[in-house]
């Protein structure tokens, strides 16, 4: 196809393809994301196109490679289009079975459904799985749906037609103050609203008359996975967002930095832009605007503290990651010195919506002050990990409990961990607060980039908090005193009070130095560090007492606080464990009762995974 | 291994001649050999005209870049917060303990390889560890010990 001219050329195009969109014919839509990738959704799709080709049925259907839908933990997924039936759980040698009773013969594998563990009914359509209920998806809609790699698959579902139209209809000035009507606030933890960020930067621009735009797709947040998922699965809507933003601001080229961590959205990118300026929506002249837009993709190599946007920006240029001093930010002085905006994938992926529905609509959903939807990866201690959008002010109960299913085994939630290395913890008798920028804030998290981790009495809070020091302190790019010694001081001490050597005033000197470390550290990355702990320190001091003054954990986690011993009632003397002890410390013989000799155990925890009389006892 | 200085070179120039970046092509050598050999630090400071001195700051500076040979065998075990609260830290024990490395560490034999990486997103398999690419979910210290066995019984019978 030839580049497209003028706006005109794009809506014909756009019609044709929307056109000859039918969801009523039959398709099959495999989950290709990484997630199920990794339970091997690439062996389910090849085996489903073989098993059809073998069948040659008289009206081909189609089998399409789709983006994340979020539902991970019944992976690998797949929707029967036109009745959108859904399978889960799919392994290889389901295919040929799935092929020949569901495709051909029109009969329903049981097996596969969905079953409500509530109810445990089985549940037939992707739109009634009660993991969908209670989402708002305006941001991931298209994923489950479109092949990433196809630009035609989303401008048939209406993409680029808010490109088109703040090109033909609007001008830059217009956009911003769509933009900045609509509420929208940085979804990459700050809450900054996006339209003033863009106001001030298009200023700057029009005076230097040079300037970028970025996109932050470096998603460091450990157990943190939204920005991937959005990039793997529909990466044109974060390029549509970024054009309109380009547009808005005056800036003629931008970057996607991305993690080369996620192989797989790296490579739908940079198809997506490939795709993008063969149809002549990047370039010279997009659509005979008058406007140019290239984009370029930076990949970043493992270094948590490029996700702040000046050590970012100092990666783009070549350089070491580190971080400067704000001011200047970079919507006056950022990459080579020129203005620059920086949004993150969620933010960049809102604006299409907001420019194509009206910011009126957009900001018709959420709270007063926090608009839209929010991605969260809802990870741990969960029943159904996965990824979930819901529209701000939805409570965090009705995310743990009604999407998410609660926690495994029926055990009780602990905390619900948001906001990674930077933010903190939501206690259970915070439950119901609801899920809004000030809201978290009061609790002492943050709404962050939507890493969401639950935890239930098998996390122990102490190590928990020790986790994330570790994270940055081994994180921490070391240019500035408070946050290389101060996150190592925070770390020691920690490590201490989990390996059973806490003392008295341990809890007092961590509070003291948590508190310097925020006040005096030179960016975000430090700043933010001490909150995991002082957030497990308001809501969990207990157990930190716990581990200083008795001496136990209670979640019977720290290694140097617990022994494992042999239930004598619960064991048969297998000699299991023995066998597989690495330390040598379980003795015994066949038929008779083992024991561990405490003084050789490593805790290793070996015989506890190995034992399946349940007969290991941890205290 | 003699190292081809000719194809570090068409490395460098590629890049070099796009819009890339000093960090782009050492990722690009990074990628080919899984580390890089201290002529690749040498040409690339040349021909980016940097001092050698920030070639090496950039390649100590990031956790992809690594200065020594990996093993043949590389395992990733993911140390993300999810995988962290269901037990990765039990396999990650495991396998320090098995080969006697520290993460970052290569066996002796050249065999092993083993790193952390801090998340894949994959966070429904947690734990997960990554074994030449192969990603393996839900592992315990058991099927730790598992995963090297076939690694190691396989390479024997490749060498039979």
């Amino acid at each position: 196809m030839n580049r497209l001219e003028s706006v005109a050329e794009f809506q014909e195009w756009q019609a044709g393809l929307a056109a000859g969109w039918d969801e009523s014919k039959p398709c099959l839509r495999v989950c290709d994301g990484t997630g199920c990738r990794a339970l091997g959704s690439r062996q389910v799709l090849a085996g489903l196109r073989e098993e059809l080709r073998k069948t040659r049925l008289d009206t081909p259907i189609e089998v399409v490679g789709t983006g994340c839908p979020g539902f991970c933990e019944c992976g690998p997924l797949i929707t029967i289009y036109p009745q959108r039936l859904s399978y889960q759980k799919i392994r290889p040698d389901d295919v040929p079975e799935i092929v020949h009773k569901t495709l051909i013969g029109g009969e329903i594998i049981e097996r596969l459904l969905y079953t409500d563990p509530q109810t445990g009914q089985h549940i037939h359509t992707e739109p009634d799985l009660p993991f969908y209920q209670k989402q708002k998806r305006l941001v991931l809609d298209f994923n489950g749906r479109i092949d990433p790699t196809r630009i035609e698959d989303y401008v048939a579902l209406g993409g680029y037609t808010s490109l088109a139209k703040a090109l033909a209809t609007m001008t830059p000035e217009e956009v911003i103050v769509e933009v900045k009507a609509s509420g929208l606030r940085g979804r990459g933890g700050a809450g900054f609203p996006a339209g003033l960020k863009w106001e001030l930067c298009r200023k700057n621009v029009q005076a230097v008359g040079a300037g970028y735009i970025i996109c932050n797709a470096d998603e460091g947040d450990p157990g943190a996975f939204m920005d991937r998922s959005v990039m793997e699965g529909n990466p044109h809507r974060v390029i549509e967002g970024m054009i309109i933003g380009a547009y808005a601001i005056g800036a003629r080229q931008g970057y996607v930095y991305i993690r080369a961590e996620y192989p797989l959205a790296v490579e739908n990118l940079k198809i997506a832009i490939q795709r993008a300026e063969q149809v002549g929506l990047l370039g010279k002249n997009i659509l005979g605007s008058g406007f140019d837009f290239s984009l370029g993709v930076r990949l970043g190599a493992g270094a948590f503290v490029c996700g702040e946007e000046t050590a970012l920006m100092a990666s783009i240029e070549g350089r070491i990651g580190e971080p400067r001093p704000r001011p200047p930010y970079p919507a006056e002085s950022g990459l080579w010195g020129k203005p620059t905006n920086i949004n993150n994938v969620e933010t960049w992926a809102n604006i299409p919506i907001i420019i194509g529905q009206g910011s009126q609509a957009f900001a018709a959903i959420g709270t007063k002050k926090s608009k839209g939807t929010k991605i969260f990866s809802v990870v741990g201690k969960i029943n159904n990990t996965g990824l979930v959008e819901v529209p701000m002010g939805i409570t965090l109960r009705e995310v743990i409990y009604d999407i998410g299913g609660g926690i495994p085994k029926g055990k009780p939630f602990k905390a619900a961990q948001l906001g990674g290395p930077s933010g903190g913890c939501v206690p259970a008798a915070h439950l119901d607060v609801p899920i809004d920028y000030e809201s978290l804030t009061a609790l002492g998290a943050i709404m962050g980039s939507g890493g969401m981790v639950v935890t239930d009495e098998d996390t122990c809070m102490v190590d928990f908090a020790r986790y994330f020091m570790a994270f940055i302190q081994e994180e921490s790019c070391g240019k500035c005193g408070p946050c290389r010694m101060g996150t190592k001081a925070m770390l020691a001490t920690l490590e201490r009070i989990c390996a059973g050597k806490g003392q008295p005033g341990d809890i007092e000197y961590l509070l003291e130095l948590a508190e310097e470390v925020k006040r005096s550290s030179l960016c975000g990355l430090g700043q933010t560090a001490p909150n995991p702990v002082l957030s497990t320190i308001r809501y969990f001091r207990d157990e930190y007492e716990a581990h200083i003054l008795d001496k136990i954990c209670p979640a019977k986690v720290c290694k140097g606080l617990i022994t494992y011993s042999v239930i004598p009632d619960k064991c048969t003397g297998c000699m299991v464990c023995l066998r597989n002890c690495p330390g040598n410390a379980i003795t015994g013989a066949k038929k008779q009762v083992h024991v561990i000799d405490a003084g050789q155990c490593t805790r290793c925890g070996m015989c506890l995974s190995v034992c399946k009389f349940d007969a290991i006892l941890v205290q | 291994m003699k190292l081809p200085v000719s194809e570090i070179n068409d490395i460098i120039n590629r890049e070099a001649q796009g819009e890339g970046s000093l960090i782009a092509a050492l990722e690009e050598i990074q990628e080919c050999y899984h580390y890089l050999p201290p002529e690749a630090l040498l040409l690339a400071s040349e021909r980016f005209d940097v001092p050698l001195a920030q070639a090496y700051s950039v390649a100590t500076f990031y956790n992809a870049f690594s200065l020594k040979p990996k093993g043949k065998h590389r395992l990733h075990v993911c140390t993300g917060t999810a995988c962290h609260v269901r037990g990765s830290p039990q396999v990650l024990d495991r396998l320090q303990t098995k080969l006697d490395i520290k993460p970052g560490g290569t066996t002796r034999d050249r065999l092993f390889t083993l790193e952390t990486v801090n998340c894949l997103g994959a966070c429904a398999l947690g734990p997960i560890v990554v074994s030449d690419g192969e990603y393996s979910g839900q592992m315990t210290p058991q099927k730790a010990d598992q995963l090297l066995k076939n690694i190691t019984r396989a390479e024997a019978e490749a060498k039979r």
